[in-house]
Protein backbone atom coordinates (compact mmCIF):
# COMPACT_ATOMS: atom_id res chain seq x y z
CA UNK A 1 0.00 0.00 0.00
CA UNK A 2 1.41 3.40 -0.95
CA UNK A 3 1.20 6.15 1.65
CA UNK A 4 1.12 9.24 -0.56
CA UNK A 5 -1.74 11.49 0.47
CA UNK A 6 -2.78 9.17 3.29
CA UNK A 7 -1.36 10.82 6.43
CA UNK A 8 0.42 13.92 7.75
CA UNK A 9 2.61 14.60 10.76
CA UNK A 10 0.71 17.40 12.46
CA UNK A 11 2.46 17.54 15.81
CA UNK A 12 6.06 17.05 16.94
CA UNK A 13 7.62 17.70 20.32
CA UNK A 14 11.06 17.05 21.78
CA UNK A 15 11.21 17.26 25.55
CA UNK A 16 13.69 20.00 26.51
CA UNK A 17 15.08 18.05 29.47
CA UNK A 18 18.31 16.09 29.20
CA UNK A 19 18.32 15.04 32.88
CA UNK A 20 15.11 14.34 34.77
CA UNK A 21 15.84 12.78 38.18
CA UNK A 22 12.59 14.21 39.56
CA UNK A 23 10.25 12.72 36.96
CA UNK A 24 9.00 9.20 36.24
CA UNK A 25 9.25 7.66 32.79
CA UNK A 26 5.45 7.67 32.59
CA UNK A 27 5.31 11.41 33.37
CA UNK A 28 7.93 12.12 30.71
CA UNK A 29 5.77 10.20 28.19
CA UNK A 30 2.77 12.27 29.27
CA UNK A 31 4.60 15.60 29.00
CA UNK A 32 5.76 14.64 25.50
CA UNK A 33 2.20 13.66 24.53
CA UNK A 34 0.86 16.99 25.79
CA UNK A 35 3.61 18.88 23.97
CA UNK A 36 3.02 17.21 20.61
CA UNK A 37 -0.77 17.64 20.81
CA UNK A 38 -0.36 21.33 21.69
CA UNK A 39 2.05 21.72 18.77
CA UNK A 40 -0.58 20.24 16.44
CA UNK A 41 -3.42 22.28 17.94
CA UNK A 42 -5.24 19.15 19.07
CA UNK A 43 -6.32 17.85 22.47
CA UNK A 44 -6.10 14.57 24.33
CA UNK A 45 -9.72 13.80 23.45
CA UNK A 46 -8.90 13.91 19.72
CA UNK A 47 -6.53 10.93 20.05
CA UNK A 48 -8.02 7.63 18.85
CA UNK A 49 -4.81 5.68 18.19
CA UNK A 50 -1.81 5.17 20.48
CA UNK A 51 1.61 3.90 19.47
CA UNK A 52 4.64 3.13 21.63
CA UNK A 53 7.62 0.75 21.86
CA UNK A 54 9.74 -0.99 24.45
CA UNK A 55 10.57 2.15 26.44
CA UNK A 56 6.93 2.50 27.50
CA UNK A 57 6.57 1.13 31.03
CA UNK A 58 4.08 -1.70 31.37
CA UNK A 59 2.73 -4.33 29.00
CA UNK A 60 2.90 -2.95 25.48
CA UNK A 61 0.63 0.10 25.28
CA UNK A 62 -1.63 -0.88 28.21
CA UNK A 63 -0.12 1.05 31.12
CA UNK A 64 0.49 4.20 29.10
CA UNK A 65 -3.00 4.26 27.56
CA UNK A 66 -4.33 3.95 31.11
CA UNK A 67 -1.93 6.56 32.59
CA UNK A 68 -2.80 9.04 29.82
CA UNK A 69 -6.47 8.04 30.18
CA UNK A 70 -6.95 7.76 26.42
CA UNK A 71 -9.96 6.29 24.63
CA UNK A 72 -8.40 4.60 21.62
CA UNK A 73 -9.67 2.23 18.94
CA UNK A 74 -6.24 1.27 17.63
CA UNK A 75 -2.89 0.47 19.30
CA UNK A 76 0.52 -0.71 18.04
CA UNK A 77 3.61 -1.49 20.13
CA UNK A 78 6.04 -2.73 17.48
CA UNK A 79 9.50 -2.71 19.04
CA UNK A 80 12.67 -2.68 16.97
CA UNK A 81 14.68 -0.63 19.43
CA UNK A 82 15.66 2.91 18.51
CA UNK A 83 14.15 2.65 15.03
CA UNK A 84 10.69 1.81 16.40
CA UNK A 85 9.31 5.35 16.20
CA UNK A 86 9.95 5.60 12.46
CA UNK A 87 8.16 2.28 11.98
CA UNK A 88 5.35 3.54 14.20
CA UNK A 89 4.92 6.63 11.99
CA UNK A 90 4.53 4.31 8.99
CA UNK A 91 2.17 1.99 10.88
CA UNK A 92 0.14 4.98 12.04
CA UNK A 93 -0.12 6.24 8.46
CA UNK A 94 -1.27 2.78 7.33
CA UNK A 95 -3.81 2.56 10.16
CA UNK A 96 -5.17 6.01 9.24
CA UNK A 97 -5.36 5.01 5.57
CA UNK A 98 -7.26 1.87 6.58
CA UNK A 99 -9.71 3.89 8.66
CA UNK A 100 -8.66 2.39 11.97
CA UNK A 101 -7.87 5.77 13.56
CA UNK A 102 -7.75 9.46 12.65
CA UNK A 103 -5.36 10.95 15.22
CA UNK A 104 -2.39 8.74 16.15
CA UNK A 105 -0.20 9.63 19.12
CA UNK A 106 3.35 8.20 19.31
CA UNK A 107 5.40 8.69 22.48
CA UNK A 108 8.90 7.83 23.67
CA UNK A 109 10.58 8.62 26.99
CA UNK A 110 13.23 7.35 29.34
CA UNK A 111 15.82 8.40 31.88
CA UNK A 112 18.96 6.30 31.46
CA UNK A 113 21.14 9.24 32.57
CA UNK A 114 19.41 9.62 35.94
CA UNK A 115 19.36 5.87 36.40
CA UNK A 116 23.12 5.69 35.75
CA UNK A 117 22.86 3.12 32.97
CA UNK A 118 26.26 2.28 31.47
CA UNK A 119 24.34 1.43 28.35
CA UNK A 120 27.17 1.34 25.89
CA UNK A 121 29.92 -0.31 27.85
CA UNK A 122 28.25 -2.91 30.08
CA UNK A 123 27.13 -6.28 28.69
CA UNK A 124 23.39 -6.70 29.15
CA UNK A 125 21.78 -10.03 29.89
CA UNK A 126 18.36 -10.63 28.41
CA UNK A 127 15.71 -13.30 28.63
CA UNK A 128 17.47 -16.71 28.77
CA UNK A 129 15.03 -17.94 26.12
CA UNK A 130 16.54 -15.44 23.66
CA UNK A 131 18.19 -18.04 21.40
CA UNK A 132 21.41 -16.14 20.70
CA UNK A 133 22.12 -15.12 24.30
CA UNK A 134 24.03 -18.22 25.44
CA UNK A 135 26.37 -17.97 22.48
CA UNK A 136 27.16 -14.27 22.85
CA UNK A 137 26.75 -12.98 26.42
CA UNK A 138 29.81 -14.83 27.84
CA UNK A 139 32.03 -12.92 25.40
CA UNK A 140 30.82 -9.56 26.76
CA UNK A 141 29.31 -7.91 23.71
CA UNK A 142 28.41 -4.29 24.51
CA UNK A 143 26.74 -1.71 22.34
CA UNK A 144 30.06 0.01 21.66
CA UNK A 145 32.24 -2.98 20.85
CA UNK A 146 29.61 -4.42 18.51
CA UNK A 147 29.52 -1.20 16.44
CA UNK A 148 33.30 -1.01 16.76
CA UNK A 149 33.60 -4.36 14.97
CA UNK A 150 31.52 -2.93 12.10
CA UNK A 151 33.92 0.01 11.93
CA UNK A 152 36.99 -2.25 12.05
CA UNK A 153 35.66 -4.40 9.21
CA UNK A 154 34.71 -1.37 7.10
CA UNK A 155 38.20 0.04 7.57
CA UNK A 156 39.66 -3.32 6.54
CA UNK A 157 37.55 -3.69 3.39
CA UNK A 158 37.35 -0.09 2.20
CA UNK A 159 40.24 1.80 3.77
CA UNK A 160 37.90 3.97 5.86
CA UNK A 161 39.81 5.97 8.48
CA UNK A 162 39.17 7.29 11.99
CA UNK A 163 39.65 10.81 10.58
CA UNK A 164 36.76 10.25 8.18
CA UNK A 165 34.52 8.96 10.97
CA UNK A 166 35.50 11.98 13.08
CA UNK A 167 34.07 14.31 10.41
CA UNK A 168 30.61 12.98 11.26
CA UNK A 169 30.97 14.10 14.89
CA UNK A 170 32.44 17.42 13.76
CA UNK A 171 29.38 18.07 11.55
CA UNK A 172 26.99 17.17 14.40
CA UNK A 173 28.83 19.52 16.76
CA UNK A 174 28.69 22.35 14.21
CA UNK A 175 24.89 22.00 14.30
CA UNK A 176 24.57 21.45 18.06
CA UNK A 177 26.19 24.80 18.88
CA UNK A 178 22.93 26.48 17.83
CA UNK A 179 20.63 24.17 19.84
CA UNK A 180 20.08 25.61 23.31
CA UNK A 181 18.84 22.23 24.60
CA UNK A 182 21.74 20.14 23.21
CA UNK A 183 23.68 18.21 25.83
CA UNK A 184 27.01 18.96 24.09
CA UNK A 185 27.18 22.39 22.46
CA UNK A 186 30.93 22.76 22.00
CA UNK A 187 32.21 22.63 18.44
CA UNK A 188 34.86 19.92 18.15
CA UNK A 189 37.61 19.31 15.60
CA UNK A 190 38.75 16.11 13.91
CA UNK A 191 41.86 16.21 16.11
CA UNK A 192 39.76 16.43 19.29
CA UNK A 193 37.77 13.35 18.27
CA UNK A 194 40.95 11.41 17.56
CA UNK A 195 42.53 12.53 20.83
CA UNK A 196 39.53 11.39 22.91
CA UNK A 197 40.16 8.03 24.61
CA UNK A 198 39.44 4.77 22.81
CA UNK A 199 36.34 3.11 24.29
CA UNK A 200 36.35 0.03 22.05
CA UNK A 201 38.86 0.04 19.21
CA UNK A 202 38.65 1.73 16.78
CA UNK A 203 35.88 3.92 18.28
CA UNK A 204 36.79 6.90 20.47
CA UNK A 205 34.69 8.47 23.16
CA UNK A 206 33.65 11.23 20.75
CA UNK A 207 32.54 8.63 18.17
CA UNK A 208 29.76 7.73 20.64
CA UNK A 209 26.37 9.34 21.21
CA UNK A 210 25.27 11.02 24.43
CA UNK A 211 23.24 9.33 27.17
CA UNK A 212 20.26 11.52 28.03
CA UNK A 213 16.95 11.53 29.83
CA UNK A 214 13.98 12.89 27.97
CA UNK A 215 11.66 11.90 25.18
CA UNK A 216 9.54 13.00 22.31
CA UNK A 217 6.15 12.58 20.72
CA UNK A 218 4.54 12.78 17.30
CA UNK A 219 0.94 13.20 16.18
CA UNK A 220 0.07 11.61 12.84
CA UNK A 221 -3.32 12.53 11.42
CA UNK A 222 -5.65 12.12 8.47
CA UNK A 223 -4.88 14.75 5.77
CA UNK A 224 -8.36 16.31 6.15
CA UNK A 225 -7.60 16.95 9.82
CA UNK A 226 -4.10 18.26 9.05
CA UNK A 227 -5.55 20.79 6.61
CA UNK A 228 -7.91 22.10 9.32
CA UNK A 229 -4.96 22.88 11.62
CA UNK A 230 -2.76 25.97 11.62
CA UNK A 231 0.51 24.15 10.85
CA UNK A 232 2.53 23.60 7.65
CA UNK A 233 1.55 20.30 6.00
CA UNK A 234 4.15 17.55 6.35
CA UNK A 235 3.14 14.36 4.53
CA UNK A 236 4.44 10.84 4.91
CA UNK A 237 5.09 9.72 1.32
CA UNK A 238 7.42 6.76 1.67
CA UNK A 239 8.28 4.14 4.26
CA UNK A 240 10.37 1.02 4.49
CA UNK A 241 11.34 -1.37 7.27
CA UNK A 242 13.71 -4.33 7.43
CA UNK A 243 15.59 -6.59 9.83
CA UNK A 244 19.11 -7.98 9.45
CA UNK A 245 20.89 -10.53 11.61
CA UNK A 246 23.84 -12.90 11.45
CA UNK A 247 22.28 -14.96 8.63
CA UNK A 248 22.89 -18.33 10.26
CA UNK A 249 26.59 -17.56 10.62
CA UNK A 250 27.14 -15.86 7.26
CA UNK A 251 28.05 -12.66 9.09
CA UNK A 252 28.58 -9.50 7.02
CA UNK A 253 29.12 -6.34 9.05
CA UNK A 254 29.74 -4.05 6.08
CA UNK A 255 26.10 -3.21 5.43
CA UNK A 256 22.88 -2.60 7.35
CA UNK A 257 19.19 -3.29 6.81
CA UNK A 258 18.96 0.25 5.38
CA UNK A 259 19.99 -1.47 2.16
CA UNK A 260 16.42 -2.81 2.04
CA UNK A 261 14.35 -0.25 3.97
CA UNK A 262 15.81 2.69 2.04
CA UNK A 263 14.99 1.59 -1.53
CA UNK A 264 11.49 0.52 -0.41
CA UNK A 265 10.83 4.01 0.97
CA UNK A 266 12.30 5.78 -2.06
CA UNK A 267 10.22 3.60 -4.42
CA UNK A 268 7.02 4.29 -2.52
CA UNK A 269 7.66 8.05 -2.54
CA UNK A 270 8.84 8.08 -6.16
CA UNK A 271 12.00 10.03 -5.35
CA UNK A 272 15.75 9.39 -5.44
CA UNK A 273 18.51 9.91 -2.84
CA UNK A 274 19.82 12.85 -4.90
CA UNK A 275 16.44 14.61 -4.47
CA UNK A 276 16.69 14.68 -0.65
CA UNK A 277 17.37 18.15 0.78
CA UNK A 278 17.77 17.18 4.43
CA UNK A 279 18.46 13.81 6.10
CA UNK A 280 18.06 12.70 9.69
CA UNK A 281 20.39 9.71 9.97
CA UNK A 282 20.54 7.60 13.13
CA UNK A 283 23.79 8.41 14.92
CA UNK A 284 24.34 6.14 17.88
CA UNK A 285 27.95 6.15 16.70
CA UNK A 286 29.80 7.81 13.84
CA UNK A 287 30.08 4.45 12.05
CA UNK A 288 26.28 4.05 12.20
CA UNK A 289 25.91 7.18 10.07
CA UNK A 290 28.56 6.15 7.56
CA UNK A 291 27.08 2.68 6.96
CA UNK A 292 23.53 3.99 6.61
CA UNK A 293 24.54 6.78 4.21
CA UNK A 294 26.03 4.14 1.91
CA UNK A 295 23.11 1.73 2.26
CA UNK A 296 20.51 4.46 1.65
CA UNK A 297 22.24 5.21 -1.65
CA UNK A 298 23.68 8.66 -0.95
CA UNK A 299 27.01 7.23 -2.14
CA UNK A 300 28.38 3.88 -3.29
CA UNK A 301 29.32 1.14 -0.81
CA UNK A 302 32.80 1.82 0.49
CA UNK A 303 32.69 5.52 -0.48
CA UNK A 304 31.13 6.65 2.81
CA UNK A 305 34.42 7.77 4.35
CA UNK A 306 35.14 10.15 1.49
CA UNK A 307 31.49 11.28 1.36
CA UNK A 308 31.29 12.41 4.99
CA UNK A 309 34.67 14.20 4.98
CA UNK A 310 35.41 17.90 4.71
CA UNK A 311 32.11 19.09 6.13
CA UNK A 312 29.87 17.42 3.54
CA UNK A 313 27.20 16.81 6.22
CA UNK A 314 27.23 20.39 7.56
CA UNK A 315 24.18 22.52 6.74
CA UNK A 316 25.11 25.40 4.43
CA UNK A 317 28.47 23.80 3.64
CA UNK A 318 28.00 20.26 2.32
CA UNK A 319 25.84 18.30 -0.09
CA UNK A 320 23.83 16.40 2.52
CA UNK A 321 22.87 18.46 5.60
CA UNK A 322 22.22 15.92 8.37
CA UNK A 323 21.01 15.97 11.98
CA UNK A 324 20.77 19.74 12.24
CA UNK A 325 19.65 19.47 15.89
CA UNK A 326 23.06 18.02 16.75
CA UNK A 327 21.72 14.46 16.59
CA UNK A 328 22.40 11.70 19.05
CA UNK A 329 26.10 12.50 18.92
CA UNK A 330 25.64 15.94 20.52
CA UNK A 331 22.01 16.82 21.21
CA UNK A 332 19.87 14.02 22.58
CA UNK A 333 19.44 10.23 22.61
CA UNK A 334 16.48 9.89 24.98
CA UNK A 335 15.90 6.43 26.46
CA UNK A 336 18.88 5.25 24.37
CA UNK A 337 16.45 5.30 21.46
CA UNK A 338 17.06 8.08 18.98
CA UNK A 339 14.42 7.38 16.35
CA UNK A 340 11.83 9.91 17.41
CA UNK A 341 14.28 12.83 17.46
CA UNK A 342 15.18 11.92 13.88
CA UNK A 343 11.57 12.45 12.79
CA UNK A 344 11.16 15.59 14.92
CA UNK A 345 14.12 17.43 13.36
CA UNK A 346 12.99 16.40 9.86
CA UNK A 347 9.56 17.91 10.64
CA UNK A 348 11.24 21.13 11.88
CA UNK A 349 13.24 21.36 8.65
CA UNK A 350 10.17 20.78 6.44
CA UNK A 351 8.20 23.41 8.35
CA UNK A 352 11.10 25.88 8.15
CA UNK A 353 11.26 25.84 11.94
CA UNK A 354 14.84 24.59 12.39
CA UNK A 355 17.33 27.04 13.91
CA UNK A 356 18.00 29.77 11.28
CA UNK A 357 21.71 28.95 11.32
CA UNK A 358 21.03 25.35 10.21
CA UNK A 359 17.72 25.65 8.33
CA UNK A 360 18.02 24.20 4.82
CA UNK A 361 16.58 26.75 2.33
CA UNK A 362 13.27 25.69 0.77
CA UNK A 363 13.42 22.28 2.43
CA UNK A 364 10.46 20.43 0.92
CA UNK A 365 11.78 16.85 0.85
CA UNK A 366 13.46 15.07 3.77
CA UNK A 367 14.49 11.60 4.80
CA UNK A 368 14.55 10.18 8.33
CA UNK A 369 16.24 6.88 9.02
CA UNK A 370 16.68 4.81 12.15
CA UNK A 371 18.53 1.74 13.35
CA UNK A 372 17.48 -0.25 16.40
CA UNK A 373 19.22 -3.08 18.22
CA UNK A 374 22.85 -3.66 17.30
CA UNK A 375 24.49 -3.47 13.89
CA UNK A 376 27.01 -6.00 15.21
CA UNK A 377 24.44 -8.71 15.87
CA UNK A 378 20.82 -8.10 14.84
CA UNK A 379 19.00 -4.88 14.13
CA UNK A 380 15.94 -3.27 12.66
CA UNK A 381 15.97 -0.41 10.17
CA UNK A 382 13.25 2.03 9.23
CA UNK A 383 13.22 4.75 6.59
CA UNK A 384 10.67 7.53 6.11
CA UNK A 385 10.36 9.99 3.25
CA UNK A 386 8.57 13.18 4.31
CA UNK A 387 7.38 15.99 2.06
CA UNK A 388 6.07 19.48 2.66
CA UNK A 389 2.94 20.08 0.63
CA UNK B 1 44.85 -11.20 33.92
CA UNK B 2 41.93 -12.61 31.99
CA UNK B 3 38.36 -11.47 32.23
CA UNK B 4 36.07 -14.10 33.78
CA UNK B 5 33.50 -15.42 31.31
CA UNK B 6 30.02 -16.04 32.64
CA UNK B 7 27.86 -18.79 31.22
CA UNK B 8 24.19 -17.91 30.94
CA UNK B 9 21.08 -19.94 30.35
CA UNK B 10 20.09 -23.47 31.24
CA UNK B 11 19.13 -26.72 29.60
CA UNK B 12 15.50 -26.26 30.53
CA UNK B 13 15.20 -23.10 28.45
CA UNK B 14 17.29 -24.27 25.48
CA UNK B 15 17.26 -28.10 25.57
CA UNK B 16 18.24 -28.48 21.90
CA UNK B 17 21.58 -26.74 22.42
CA UNK B 18 22.73 -29.00 25.28
CA UNK B 19 24.91 -31.16 23.00
CA UNK B 20 26.92 -28.01 22.17
CA UNK B 21 27.63 -27.38 25.85
CA UNK B 22 28.27 -31.07 26.52
CA UNK B 23 30.80 -30.84 23.68
CA UNK B 24 32.46 -27.85 25.34
CA UNK B 25 32.64 -29.81 28.59
CA UNK B 26 34.49 -32.53 26.65
CA UNK B 27 36.83 -29.99 25.02
CA UNK B 28 35.14 -30.10 21.62
CA UNK B 29 33.56 -27.32 19.56
CA UNK B 30 30.48 -28.71 17.82
CA UNK B 31 28.94 -27.18 14.72
CA UNK B 32 25.43 -27.90 13.50
CA UNK B 33 25.21 -29.09 9.89
CA UNK B 34 22.12 -29.76 7.81
CA UNK B 35 21.76 -33.19 6.23
CA UNK B 36 19.26 -31.82 3.69
CA UNK B 37 21.08 -28.77 2.26
CA UNK B 38 24.56 -29.59 3.53
CA UNK B 39 25.23 -26.18 5.06
CA UNK B 40 26.68 -25.65 8.53
CA UNK B 41 25.33 -22.87 10.75
CA UNK B 42 25.97 -21.06 14.03
CA UNK B 43 24.61 -20.40 16.65
CA UNK B 44 23.05 -23.89 16.71
CA UNK B 45 19.34 -24.25 16.05
CA UNK B 46 16.79 -27.06 16.02
CA UNK B 47 15.79 -26.23 12.43
CA UNK B 48 18.25 -25.39 9.66
CA UNK B 49 18.17 -21.58 9.18
CA UNK B 50 18.79 -22.04 5.45
CA UNK B 51 16.15 -24.66 4.50
CA UNK B 52 14.09 -25.30 7.69
CA UNK B 53 14.97 -29.01 7.63
CA UNK B 54 15.07 -30.75 11.01
CA UNK B 55 17.55 -33.33 9.72
CA UNK B 56 20.67 -31.98 11.39
CA UNK B 57 23.93 -33.42 12.68
CA UNK B 58 26.65 -32.22 15.04
CA UNK B 59 30.16 -32.18 13.62
CA UNK B 60 33.33 -31.52 15.56
CA UNK B 61 35.05 -28.36 14.37
CA UNK B 62 38.73 -28.56 13.46
CA UNK B 63 39.38 -25.59 15.74
CA UNK B 64 40.95 -23.59 12.94
CA UNK B 65 39.58 -20.23 11.90
CA UNK B 66 40.35 -16.65 10.89
CA UNK B 67 39.37 -13.35 12.48
CA UNK B 68 36.55 -11.67 10.52
CA UNK B 69 36.26 -8.64 12.82
CA UNK B 70 37.36 -7.66 16.31
CA UNK B 71 37.38 -4.84 18.85
CA UNK B 72 39.48 -4.38 21.96
CA UNK B 73 37.24 -3.12 24.75
CA UNK B 74 39.45 -0.61 26.55
CA UNK B 75 36.77 0.87 28.78
CA UNK B 76 36.40 -2.20 30.98
CA UNK B 77 37.91 -3.27 34.28
CA UNK B 78 40.04 -5.71 32.34
CA UNK B 79 40.50 -4.98 28.64
CA UNK B 80 39.36 -7.82 26.37
CA UNK B 81 39.12 -8.56 22.67
CA UNK B 82 35.73 -9.54 21.26
CA UNK B 83 35.70 -10.98 17.76
CA UNK B 84 33.86 -12.79 15.03
CA UNK B 85 35.90 -15.79 13.91
CA UNK B 86 35.08 -17.60 10.67
CA UNK B 87 35.53 -21.31 11.27
CA UNK B 88 37.18 -23.58 8.70
CA UNK B 89 33.77 -25.34 8.61
CA UNK B 90 32.10 -22.17 7.29
CA UNK B 91 30.06 -20.35 9.93
CA UNK B 92 31.25 -17.21 11.68
CA UNK B 93 30.88 -17.15 15.49
CA UNK B 94 31.18 -14.54 18.20
CA UNK B 95 34.05 -15.25 20.59
CA UNK B 96 36.98 -13.71 22.45
CA UNK B 97 40.63 -13.60 21.35
CA UNK B 98 42.93 -14.53 24.24
CA UNK B 99 46.56 -15.21 25.13
CA UNK B 100 48.11 -12.52 22.96
CA UNK B 101 49.12 -8.88 22.79
CA UNK B 102 45.87 -7.20 21.71
CA UNK B 103 47.86 -4.66 19.67
CA UNK B 104 48.93 -7.54 17.42
CA UNK B 105 45.39 -8.69 16.60
CA UNK B 106 44.44 -8.18 12.93
CA UNK B 107 41.49 -9.04 10.70
CA UNK B 108 42.38 -12.14 8.68
CA UNK B 109 44.69 -13.47 11.39
CA UNK B 110 44.66 -17.29 11.65
CA UNK B 111 43.46 -18.45 15.06
CA UNK B 112 43.07 -21.71 16.88
CA UNK B 113 40.54 -22.99 19.42
CA UNK B 114 41.10 -22.84 23.18
CA UNK B 115 38.77 -23.40 26.10
CA UNK B 116 38.59 -21.20 29.19
CA UNK B 117 36.60 -21.88 32.36
CA UNK B 118 33.06 -20.50 32.29
CA UNK B 119 31.58 -19.25 35.53
CA UNK B 120 28.39 -21.16 36.31
CA UNK B 121 28.66 -23.51 33.34
CA UNK B 122 30.90 -25.50 31.02
CA UNK B 123 34.21 -24.22 29.60
CA UNK B 124 33.74 -21.70 26.79
CA UNK B 125 35.32 -21.78 23.34
CA UNK B 126 37.69 -18.88 22.61
CA UNK B 127 40.52 -18.41 20.14
CA UNK B 128 44.21 -17.48 20.19
CA UNK B 129 46.61 -16.68 17.35
CA UNK B 130 47.61 -19.91 15.61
Amino acid sequence: MGLKGKACIAGAFEHPTRKAPDKSVALLHAECARGALADAGLTKDDVDGYFCAGDAPGMGPLSMVDYLNLKVRHVDATDIGGASYLVLVAHAAEAIAAGRCNVALITLAGRPRSEGMAIGTAPRAGNPAQPDLQFEFPYAPTIVNMYAMCAQRHMHEYGTTSEQLAWIKVAASQHAQFNEHAMLRDVVTVEQVLESPIVASPLHRLDCCVITDGGGALVVVKPEIARSLQRPLVSVTGAGEAVKGQSGGEVDLTYTAARWSGPAAFRMAGVMPADIKYASIYDSFTITVLLQIEDLGFCAKGEGGRFVSDGNLISGVGRLPFNTDGGGLCNNHPANRGGITKVIEAVRQLRGEAHPMVQVPNCDLALAHGTGGSLGTRHGAATLILERE
Amino acid sequence: MARPLSFIGAADTNPETMPYWDGCAAGKLLVRRCLSCGKAHHYPRGLCPFCFSDRLEWIEASGRGAIYAFSVMQRAEVAYAIAYVTLAEGPTMMTNIVDCDFDSVRIGMEVTLRFVPGEGGPPLPVFAPA
